[in-house]
């Protein structure tokens, strides 16, 4: 029975239930040194200066940097949708004359031990000018650095002629929209851990996620190192949701101090320094119109919004406004459309991506306007959905632009059929009853339905090599990454389909470039799609390899074996081991293969909440949330509902719960 | 600040004497000291419980606890939870409930139900809900959570 499409328990728990995990805090290695990050307490200013002499003085003290000891090292660069000229706002290690946000490092303290770190860091003076902190993403354009302004660049996306739209619209529907700051925080903090290995002279970083192979590459070509002399290392990962394991500054000093100081370096995040220092994300003003017909078909959309990228742009460059601006149609047809973001630099800890970019935004302005163009025209918000989504029969269908480096093509999809569907299932008509009769009583409660559009499996390539070995445990070497998603488990599952054994010999490798040369990481909801494509077609080859070997000494065809569990065996006949198939080669046996994809995949569901609110305390209640989603074929069900459900506890957390507010104010002069 | 002092006390039924400075925190003194990194440290200001251990049976945040406050104390974490190869039914019920992702809550969740069920393995799920709302949990959305304690709950009343 094939193990695509069963619910097996994940390969990845029993270390993480017995407290065996290692997690970037519970790495240790002999002589290690401890960093301490000295931040600025000023949103905005002049750094005139840094007393470092107290902190020099004390007993504890190894080495305290300043941007001066960092001025080699060049600023953090793109990984993501570079525009050209956007270089000036790239941020330094250290700050260099000037600080932007709350939280930005200034200098960096190495000790023999953390509490001493943290002594030595509240010696550091940082003197700084304050000046006036931008707050507003909207506010006119002011000047980020000479020659650049505040306003990086303006992404817009567009087809369609959306002049003759409004002018032939029934009715024009505009709305303000402000989607609140706030970001992923992971439960567990971010953590770097660099040791100069001593007899080979390579440099490896422990504490990696996401992206090793990518960051390995941007270490090495900052540090001036050969690429052979520095790897990268995946520990467990206490959670990513995007902003956990991009490269920051904190990893480029603790490689640096590695280097230079001799000796391995630690860096544990607190939680104080992650609210501040780790990227933040989703704060844009939109000004949103749309110009319907008296049906409330979407004419024309026009879409204007103000993206708060906070202090530096950073390695995800303007990911977030390009995929706003792209996933912004969603379902609907949109005759004409127009989307312009602009990306504004304020006082804020700089923005990177929070899980679904882009599309947590769009969904939210797309379909606040359906439900406000409903409410307009005095139709029922479903109907208006029926009214403007894309039909099945128009599949693929395409968009005439494109998102992170690829043409938008949305590669299947029945709205309409999914929407029926599960309005069916959850009993809508009765829901909407019960609600209309509570109201009627009294009651504030209401219920509400959000569409969305997804994309996932992102390219453009996945490698996975594969190699039964001479025990015969199964090796699966992949270049992706585990942020607790259960890459293992699917990718085992994926690989003992293929191969036709069972999941208990497999081992899946991620996150190790000394394992794999090439690797994409995990982001984008890419991996299941991409590394499990190349898994499914480096099992099909191992599988044919391991059949004619094993015909050769069954002395008998391929096509008359099979591989059950552990064994290759004739049917009817006579059977081997695993590893003595591998053994009769001389050691292992071993495939390797290459997916790539120049087009990504569109999933799409619908969410409804059905929410009360307290009328004396105003205290919000969310009494049914139910999710409704095309996943395709799901490899491991229970591990889909778990990402399903967690997705909503943090979508219900931002809409509701999260947010992180600035109070801006001038301070007198810190020295 | 760094005159050390001795803490003698019971870890996992283990006698212990460490010598720690007095502002270090019971969490930092099991995970360095005592080389039991299972108690993982989220926010290190008791919000998040993910440090959440028994010290004489009660939970605490071992964050928020010197180490010289746990001087005659028995502690309990997670590293004693299993018995060899076999895992306490709490354990099992969250393997088997997918009642993590990341796992980094784990430890913390897992002690704190340990608590919880040890006061009362009849405990009725509005209660239940409440009491495991004290710990954070940013990736399951809490659902398999007290799915998971709901069934080790079941199992231990067996």
């Amino acid at each position: 029975m094939s193990l695509i499409g069963r619910s097996v328990k994940r390969l990845e728990d029993r270390p993480l239930l017995t407290g065996s995990g290692r997690f970037a805090a519970d790495i240790a290695v002999p002589d290690m040194l401890y960093m301490r990050v000295v931040r600025s307490p000023v949103a905005f200013g002049r750094l005139t200066g840094l007393g470092i002499a107290e902190a020099l003085a004390h007993p504890g003290t190894v080495a305290v940097w300043t941007a001066e000891d960092a001025a080699k090292i060049p600023p953090i660069g793109f990984r993501m949708t570079p525009v050209p000229g956007l270089e000036a706002y790239r941020q330094p290690v250290l700050a260099n004359g000037q600080v932007r946000y709350v939280g930005e490092p200034v200098a960096a303290v190495f000790a023999t031990d953390p509490y001493s770190a943290e002594d030595i860091a509240e010696l550091v003076m940082p003197e700084i000018e304050p000046l006036a902190p931008c707050l507003d993403p909207a506010a006119s354009p002011s000047e980020f650095a000479p020659g650049h302004s505040t306003e990086a660049a303006v992404i817009t996306k567009a087809y369609g002629d959306l002049d003759a739209a409004f002018a032939e619209a029934h009715a024009v529907i505009a709305l303000e929209l402000i989607i609140g700051r706030h970001s992923g925080v992971p439960l567990e903090t971010r953590g770097a851990i660099a040791v100069l290995e001593a007899p080979s002279g390579i440099l490896r970083l422990y504490g990696a996620a996401k992206v090793p192979h990518y960051n390995r590459q941007a270490l090495a070509a900052m540090l001036g190192l050969p690429l052979d002399r520095i790897h990268l290392h995946e520990g467990h990962v206490g959670g990513g949701f995007g902003i956990r394991g991009e490269l920051y500054p904190e990893d480029v000093l603790t490689c640096a101090a590695a280097l230079r100081l001799g000796r391995p370096v630690k860096w544990i995040e607190d939680r104080y320094e992650h609210l501040v220092a780790a990227n933040q994300s989703r704060g844009s003003v939109h000004r949103v119109c749309a110009a319907v017909d008296e049906h409330g078909f979407i004419l024309g959309l026009d879409d204007e919004f103000w993206f708060d990228q906070g202090g530096y742009l950073r390695t995800h460059g303007v990911v977030v406004t390009d995929l706003t601006c792209a996933m912004l149609p969603g379902p609907y047809v949109v005759p004409a459309y127009r989307s312009v973001g602009h990306v504004r630099l304020t006082n804020k800890t700089p923005c990177g991506t929070y899980r679904a970019p882009g599309r947590f935004e769009a969904s939210f302005v797309r379909e606040r306007l359906i439900d406000a163009i409903a409410d307009r025209l005095g139709l029922d918000p479903i109907a208006v959905r029926h009214r403007n989504f894309i039909a099945k029969t128009a599949m693929p269908y395409r968009r005439d632009f494109s998102a992170l480096g690829t043409d938008i093509v949305y590669d299947t999809g029945d709205y309409a059929g999914l929407l029926d569907k599960f309005l069916n299932r959850v009993g809508w008509e009765r829901l909407r009853a019960d609600v209309a009769r509570r109201r009627q009583a009294g009651e504030m409660v209401g219920l509400g339905l959000g569409f969305f559009v997804e994309k996932s499996g992102l390219g453009p390539f996945d490698d996975v090599r594969i190699t039964l070995g001479s025990d015969g445990t199964i090796e699966v070497i992949t270049g992706a990454a585990s942020i607790g998603q259960g890459v293992e488990t699917v990718m085992a599952q994926i690989c003992a389909d293929g191969l036709g054994t069972g999941l208990d010999r497999i081992r899946v490798i991620h996150g190790q470039t000394d394992r794999i040369a090439r690797g994409m990481g995990a982001f984008a909801s890419r991996v299941t799609v991409m590394t499990g494509a190349a898994v499914t077609i480096a099992a099909a080859k191992l599988r044919g390899e391991l059949l004619t070997v094993a015909g050769r000494l069954l002395q008998t065809a391929p096509d008359r074996l099979a591989v059950t569990g552990d064994r290759v065996v004739v049917r009817d006949g006579p059977s081997l081991d695993l590893a003595a198939v591998a053994r009769s080669t001389g050691g292992e046996l071993t495939a390797d293969a290459t997916f790539t994809a120049e087009h990504m995949t569109y999933p799409y569901g619908v969410h409804i909440a059905q929410v009360r609110i307290e009328r004396d305390s105003c205290g919000i209640a969310v009494e049914r949330f139910f999710v409704g989603y095309d996943v395709g074929r799901a490899v491991n069900p229970m591990l889909v509902e778990g990402q399903i459900a967690g997705g909503a506890a943090q979508g219900i957390g931002a809409s509701l719960l999260e947010e992180k507010h600035f109070v801006g104010r001038l301070l007198s002069p810190i020295t | 600040m760094s005159e050390r002092q001795n803490v003698t006390f019971t870890v996992n039924g283990e006698k212990r004497v460490i010598r720690v400075e007095p502002r270090r925190s019971l969490a930092d003194a099991l995970r360095e000291d005592c080389g039991l990194t299972g108690t993982h440290l989220g926010c290190e200001h008791g919000v998040c419980g993910a440090c959440t251990v028994l010290l004489d049976d009660q939970p605490v945040r071992s964050c928020l606890m010197f180490a010289v406050q746990a001087e005659g104390t028995r502690v309990r974490t997670v590293e004693g939870l299993a018995d060899g190869d076999k895992l306490h039914p709490l354990q099992q019920a969250f393997w088997d409930h997918h009642g993590l992702q990341c796992g980094f809550c784990t430890p913390g969740f897992l002690m704190l139900a340990v608590s919880i069920l040890e006061l009362d393995l009849d405990i009725a799920e509005p209660e239940l809900r409440e009491a495991l709302s004290s710990n954070l949990c940013r990736c399951t959305g809490y659902q398999n959570i007290l799915k998971s304690v709901l069934a080790a709950a079941a199992e231990m009343r067996k």
